[in-house]
Parts: structure tokens; C-alpha cells; sequence
């Protein structure tokens, strides 16, 4: 195809695509990112292409391959054009019915709709489900609609429009004010206004600059980043090309960790495919700019997450923080002007050039501008990605769209920003998210990260663990971050193995804000969080490890004793059978004891043991009672040992 | 060990700078390790300083100095997996592979790793064992998982 050389061209491309596709041609959409395909929506893939091929469909029907499409908990998920059905937790064996009925014979299948957990209504369309329906998916709502690897499906929603308008009817010093205006802020953690860091790259002497994509999303339980470059690569690499026309730069980088493989593929496909369009490389859309891209894999190492680490990763070196006392936008990659943004952050430049920033600073707070999508998850009923304005309360992106706490447990905290945020308790729920809100509670907004943790968390486990983090992570430079993270891990190694004394939290606290005080980059400047959210809100767990050596979340290994209760032991050998180390003893109308000499207290007996039953205990600061008598221990016949064997066999 | 391999691989960054990391990871997909012999071959084609390249191969954990298994288990420890129950299969597979995370077993079959976040966390506790995902996994269902690879 002959590369496009004006806007009217790309009009006209637009409308070519959209004239060939028929509107009410029917056509499924699979969201085939990693998390359904770890659901086995490749079977589900498979199973399409063999029904459309048995009943003689094949080729009439378009099977497009998505993104993600937010709502992990219930996938796979299934879209039915053109009426838009949306069926959920699709199975390969539901595909044929899926065919007939639905595409076929305009039918729905009603057992594969969303059903309400709590009216037990099915739901027809996406505002019916609460998860979706608070929210606003600006930017999500495309992965949906796109083939990420056809630049076509993205052109047919208008992508690239920005990009003409950009080039022909605006100045780089209009994009820059454009985006300066909207009060963008980077969605990677720090939350510094994009404009301005644009502004100061501009304005650096030196050439050539760089701008560059920052997708190292190393934040354990983040994958916001990895969604939008995995669905919708396009979106980014037209931001990112703004981003380059508004600075005044030629060259571009693209950082993915090598853990998204799929994003990489997706990303690279998307160069290959823009450059043969003529939006990129040479004389993009015949207006005499060019922007090269080259994409960098990061090896794995989480500080290279920050700025300064990643610029010397993309050099090809050890990816370590420096002082930033020139800043990265004045000398960044090679020491040249360079603009670092996030992933979500390039992508919503996009959407300000279209709409106006005025438009774009009317979501959101005052301070915090736009919306934000956040990875919910841990212990929450709808774990997924969610996409809200800016200043919605935690407690409704936790219980309204979350849909609550799973298994009706009660709530006990939620982590926002990844290891170097805080714990955030009950009485804060009703405090609005956005970047200011959030470190006034001693957290961060971060990437985005929200993981919920219920009454069956313990909150010093929860700290040893992002100080365990943290401390493999630290690069090592700054003193405060290496040593000081590694004492405080040992306090915290104490605690919870019952070894804790009299004054640790104290030293856990001075610990905690030397390290912050006297660290060079965010990550030892940060994660003095964990430690003190935790010591601030959750006091009383620390106290209880320490005085009582009691665990009362029943989580610290050392702390507890896994104990069979014989009132309600139905002697069904489950755990018996299961045990990897022989510590239970007993067998079939048998009441079970556990030797606790033996037991390694891996939690399989618990686990195994029937719901109805729930005849395994944990039992936490004080002694395990002792087994009683062998001759008591037999189970009448007819009695409680018939109805385990239901369960057992 | 395959040094022509490696030059294959060398070939393409020659002319670049700044690629030690690419050039790495692929040799580290092409070989499953970095041989010390590539390093040295690194070093006399690309001049740069072999301790810079044992520098930047020890700090990635992407990229590994020691021979891996065949097959590589990698156990999620993300945030997400860690409050379902993510330490409990880590023991179970340690115990069942008899070895701790960061080794290989004996025979050379299994490598054991743990990775900060897969990004499946809706399906946590998460085992990803040759790029397949396993989730929603328990303590007691990790034998059967493992017991499938030859």
C-alpha cells in the first residue's frame, strides 16, 4: 500500500475501511490477552474456528482477537456482533451453542450472561453490570473494539486524527499548550504535569532529544500498562508521535519488560504496520516531519522502572538511578533532552488533541485531571482493570465496582502504588483517589496498583513482604536503602517468627525515615511507606506478634498450630491423604490427630478439609490442646463418618 | 555449546551501540543460559570490558549465569497471589521438586523461579511453567501439576 500523504488521504482510508465493513455483518470478538488465555481462551479460539468451519461459516464470520477487556474475573469473555452480546466465562464446549443459536439465529444464550450475584438477574448489556457501569473507560473502551494487530480497526475509530491535526493545523508549541492546559499528570507514579516536562525537554539545549515509553511495569499486582500496549499499541505510538512533534524530537524508544511478551509482538507490529502507512519514519502524512521508534527489552530488574535507571538500560548498562539534580528531561538518554512517560500517559494524548483540554481537565478533580485506570486486586469479587475519573472514593471502586470483599469476608485494608505505597484502613474508604488525596494518607497513587486485603491478611507479614521486595530490588548504591532495608527486614523477620522484642517498632520507624530521607531515587525515598502505614494504622497487629506472639490473622507460620477439632472431625481421611509429610494420623472413622512434631505447617489439611466439616483449625497464641484418648476416637457406623464419605471418595 | 550461535546473534547488533542487553536476552532465549563462553566471545568482537558484561548479565534477572532446566517453573510472588496463597504453593513446590527457588534439580528436568507479577492476578495463586498459566492453584494440586512434565 502506498504510504498516506495527507490528512484527506487518511480520510479517505477511514472511510474505505468503514464502507467495506458491514455494520450488520455478524462477527465474534475473544479477548485473548494473557489473562484469558491463562483462562484457556485459546480452546475456546480454536473451538470457533472449527464450528464456523463445520457449519459453513467460514469466512463470513470476522473472529477479531482483543485486548483486554478489564473484567479478568469472569473470562473469558465473548462479544457477539452485531448486537453486541456479551457472554462470560465462556468454555469451549459452550462454542457450538454460541454459533448456533447466537450467531446464527439471533438467540441469546441466557446461562452465559453476566448474572448479579446479589439480585441473580442476568444482564444484556454492559450498563447492567456494575462493573462497568461506574465507570469510564476513555481509554479502555477501544480494547474492545480493535484487532491490535490490524492498524486498520484502529483507523476506523478515528485513531491517527489526532496525529493529522496535529501536523496541519497546529504549531508543537500549540500540542505542547494543549497539553499543559488539560493539567496531565504521569500516570506512572510520580504524578509530575506532563506539559511541563515536555516544555523543559524542548527547551534543553542539545541534540538530538528523545522521547521514550516507559512499560517496565514492574509493580507486583499492576498490569494497566501491559493491557493498553497488549489491545490498543496504536493509541501509544500516536501519543508518542505527538509527543515528538510538540518537543522537537526524531527518535523514540519504546522500554517493555520482557515479561509481556505479547505486548512486545504487539508493539512491533504496530511500528511495522504505522511506517508502511507513511505514519512513521520519513515525511509522516506528507507534512515533512519524521520520528524514528526503536523498542528496548527490559531484562527484569524493578529500580529500572525509574527514569534515570531506565535511560541507562536503554544506553545498554546496568539500569541504576542517579541524582537527579539535572533532571532526565534536560540530560537524559546519552545525556540528550529526553521525555520519559508512561504508557497510560502517552496514550491519553490522543484523546486531548481530538477533544481539547479543556474537555480533558473537565473529568476529574481540580488537581488530578482525567481518569485513571486501576488494577483491583487480591481479595476483592471482581478482580479486574477499572477505569474511573479522577477523585472516586475507595470504597466505591472497592464495593460498587469491585463488587466487595470475597467470601463475605470483612475488609481490613487496601495497598495502593505497588511495594512503595501504603496500606490504607476502613476509615479512609470514603477519601476521593487521586494523586494529592492519596499521599496524604501516607500512600501514593503509584501506577496504579489497588490490591484489597480482608480480615484473613496479616498486615506485618503484608510489610516484611514489600520491605522483602524492595530490598532484593534496591540496586544497592545508597547506603540507607541497602543496609536500612536490609535491618528492617530482619526486625521484620522476627516478628513474625515470634522473635519480636520490646522497642522494634520504633527501630522499624527511624529505620523507615532515614531510608526515605537519604535515598537518591523513588524507590528507597518510598519505601518507608509500607512500614509506616502499617506501624501508623495497624498498631494493635504489631503488638499482639510481639507481646503475645499471636498472629491474629492467623498467617505467620510460626506462630500458629494446625489442629483438628474432634467434635467435628468426620474422620473422612481427606487430610490424611493429603498431608505431604505424614502428620496426620488416623483413618477412615478415625478421628484425625495431628502429630505437630511432624506437621511443616504447609496448610494442605486445612485447605482439603470439606467446607462442611471445616473441622481443620488454626490456632494462634496459645497452646494446642491435647489429643484425646485412642479409644475415643472411633466414629459410630451411620453416624457423622457416612456423610463424609460422600465427600471423600 | 555453540559459539557459531552466538556469533550469529552478535552479527546483528555489530553495528549498534548501546545493545549489550538485547544481545543478552537473546542469547539467553537462544541458549536458556550465558554460557561463559559467549561473554568472552562478547568481549573480543564487541571490545566491550567482560566485566561490564558479567555486571549487566548479574544484575537482570531475565538473564541467568547458570544452566537452566528444561522445564522453568516460575511461581508468581506478586502482591495479588501473595494475600491468596501464594508462599503456600512456593513450599509445595519447593518440597515436591525438592529444591529452593533459584535452582535446578539434579536431573536437569526443572528450574525453579519465582517472578514479582505475571499480571494474571485475577487467577492468583499463579504457576506459570514453560510460558503456560496455571491458576487458582492450591497447595495440594501442585504435585498432579508438576508430576505431567517428562
Amino acid at each position: 500500500m502506498e504510504p498516506l500523504k495527507s490528512p484527506y488521504d487518511l480520510e479517505k482510508l477511514r472511510k474505505n475501511i468503514l464502507a467495506e465493513k458491514d455494520p450488520n455483518a455478524p462477527a465474534i470478538a475473544v479477548c485473548v490477552s494473557t489473562g484469558c488465555e491463562a483462562l484457556g481462551v485459546k480452546g475456546c479460539l480454536k473451538a470457533f474456528k472449527e464450528e464456523f468451519k463445520s457449519q459453513g461459516l467460514e469466512g463470513k464470520v470476522e473472529i477479531k482477537e482483543t485486548g483486554c477487556l478489564g473484567f479478568c474475573e469472569k473470562g473469558p469473555r465473548i462479544v457477539v456482533y452485531p448486537d453486541e452480546i456479551f457472554y462470560f466465562q465462556v468454555k469451549a464446549t459452550d462454542v457450538p451453542e454460541i454459533v448456533s443459536n447466537t450467531v446464527v439465529n439471533k438467540q441469546v444464550v441466557e446461562r452465559l450472561f453476566y448474572i448479579d450475584p446479589i439480585t441473580g438477574k442476568a444482564a444484556r448489556n454492559l450498563s447492567e453490570i456494575p462493573f462497568y457501569k461506574y465507570q469510564k473507560r476513555l481509554l479502555l473502551d477501544s480494547n474492545a473494539k480493535v484487532d491490535p494487530k490490524k492498524i486498520d480497526d484502529y483507523i476506523a475509530l478515528g485513531g491517527y486524527t489526532a496525529l493529522a491535526k496535529a501536523l496541519y493545523h497546529m504549531t508543537p508549541e500549540q500540542v505542547l499548550d494543549e497539553v499543559k492546559k488539560s493539567n496531565l499528570r504521569g500516570r506512572g507514579g510520580g504524578g509530575f504535569p506532563t506539559g511541563r516536562k515536555w516544555e523543559s525537554t524542548r527547551n534543553a539545549e542539545g541534540e538530538p532529544k528523545y522521547v521514550i515509553v516507559n512499560c517496565d511495569e514492574g509493580d507486583p499486582g499492576a498490569f494497566m500498562n501491559r493491557a493498553l500496549m497488549e489491545g490498543n499499541p496504536h493509541s501509544i505510538l500516536e501519543g508518542l508521535i505527538l509527543g515528538a512533534y510538540a518537543i522537537g524530537s526524531h527518535e523514540g524508544f519504546i522500554y517493555v519488560r520482557q515479561e509481556y511478551p505479547l505486548a512486545v509482538e504487539n508493539m512491533q507490529l504496530a511500528l511495522e504496520q504505522a511506517e508502511k502507512y507513511g505514519l512513521l519514519g520519513n515525511d509522516i502524512l506528507g507534512s515533512g516531519f519524521y520520528f524514528k521508534v526503536k523498542i528496548h527489552k527490559g531484562a527484569g530488574a524493578f529500580v529500572s522502572g525509574e527514569s534515570s535507571a531506565l535511560m541507562t538500560a536503554i544506553e545498554g548498562k546496568v539500569g541504576e538511578p542517579r541524582p537527579k539534580y539535572v533532571h532526565t528531561s534536560e540530560k537524559g538518554v546519552w545525556d540528550k533532552p529526553s521525555a520519559l512517560n508512561n504508557v497510560e500517559t502517552w496514550a491519553n494524548i490522543p484523546l486531548i488533541i481530538n477533544n481539547g483540554a479543556e474537555w480533558f481537565a473537565s473529568i476529574g478533580t481540580k488537581g488530578s485531571t482525567g481518569t485513571k485506570i486501576f488494577a483491583l486486586a487480591g481479595k476483592v469479587n471482581n478482580t479486574g482493570l477499572v477505569e474511573v475519573p479522577m477523585g472516586m472514593a475507595l470504597r466505591d471502586i472497592i464495593f460498587k465496582i469491585g463488587g466487595g470483599i470475597r467470601n463475605g469476608k470483612k475488609f481490613k485494608g487496601v495497598q495502593t502504588g505497588g511495594p512503595s505505597g501504603g496500606v490504607i484502613p476502613e476509615q479512609y474508604l470514603d477519601s476521593p483517589v487521586d494523586f494529592d488525596e492519596l499521599a496524604k494518607l501516607g500512600s501514593i497513587m503509584g501506577s496504579g496498583g489497588m490490591i484489597v486485603m480482608d480480615e484473613d491478611t496479616c498486615m506485618v507479614d503484608v510489610a516484611r513482604y514489600f520491605v522483602n521486595f524492595l530490598c532484593d530490588e534496591s540496586c544497592g548504591k545508597c547506603v540507607p536503602c541497602r543496609e536500612g532495608l536490609k535491618q528492617a527486614r530482619k526486625i521484620l523477620d522476627n516478628i513474625v517468627t515470634g522473635k519480636g522484642k520490646e522497642g522494634d517498632m520504633e527501630k522499624l520507624k527511624e529505620i523507615a525515615e532515614a531510608t526515605s530521607a537519604a535515598s537518591l531515587c523513588a524507590l528507597g525515598q518510598t519505601a518507608a511507606n509500607p512500614m509506616l502505614t502499617t506501624l501508623r494504622y495497624f498498631k494493635d497487629e504489631y503488638e499482639a506478634h510481639i507481646k503475645e506472639k499471636r498472629c491474629p490473622a492467623l498467617v505467620c507460620k510460626n506462630l500458629i498450630s494446625y489442629y483438628i477439632d474432634p467434635a467435628k472431625c468426620a474422620a473422612c481421611t481427606l487430610c490424611f491423604r493429603n498431608c505431604p509429610v505424614g502428620a496426620v494420623e488416623g483413618e477412615r472413622g478415625k478421628i484425625h490427630i495431628i502429630d505437630q512434631a511432624k506437621c511443616t505447617k504447609c496448610g494442605t489439611c486445612f485447605e482439603v478439609c470439606p467446607p462442611a466439616f471445616r473441622a481443620v483449625q488454626k490456632i494462634s497464641g496459645k497452646p494446642v490442646p491435647p489429643p484425646i484418648p485412642d479409644d475415643k476416637r472411633w466414629i459410630k457406623k451411620g453416624g457423622k463418618a457416612n456423610s463424609a464419605k460422600g465427600v471423600a471418595d | 555449546m555453540g559459539i557459531d550461535r552466538v556469533d550469529r546473534i552478535i552479527d546483528k547488533y555489530e553495528c549498534e551501540t548501546g545493545v549489550l542487553i538485547q544481545l543478552l536476552l537473546e542469547i539467553q532465549r537462544e541458549l536458556n543460559w550465558i554460557p561463559p563462553e559467549a561473554i568472552l566471545r562478547i568481549n573480543k568482537r564487541l571490545k566491550i570490558p567482560v566485566s561490564e558484561i558479567y555486571r549487566v548479565a548479574s544484575f537482570y534477572t531475565a538473564l541467568s549465569l547458570k544452566p537452566r532446566g528444561r522445564h522453568l517453573v516460575r511461581v508468581c510472588a506478586g502482591t495479588a497471589c501473595y494475600v491468596r496463597g501464594g508462599p503456600r504453593i512456593l513450599d509445595s513446590v519447593e518440597r515436591t521438586l525438592n529444591i529452593r527457588a533459584g535452582e535446578t534439580t539434579q536431573d536437569g528436568k526443572f528450574t525453579l523461579e519465582t517472578v514479582n507479577c505475571l499480571g494474571c492476578c485475577a487467577l492468583g495463586p499463579v504457576v506459570e511453567i514453560n510460558g503456560q498459566y496455571h491458576g487458582k492453584l492450591s497447595s495440594a494440586s501442585v504435585e498432579k501439576l508438576l508430576s505431567k512434565y517428562e
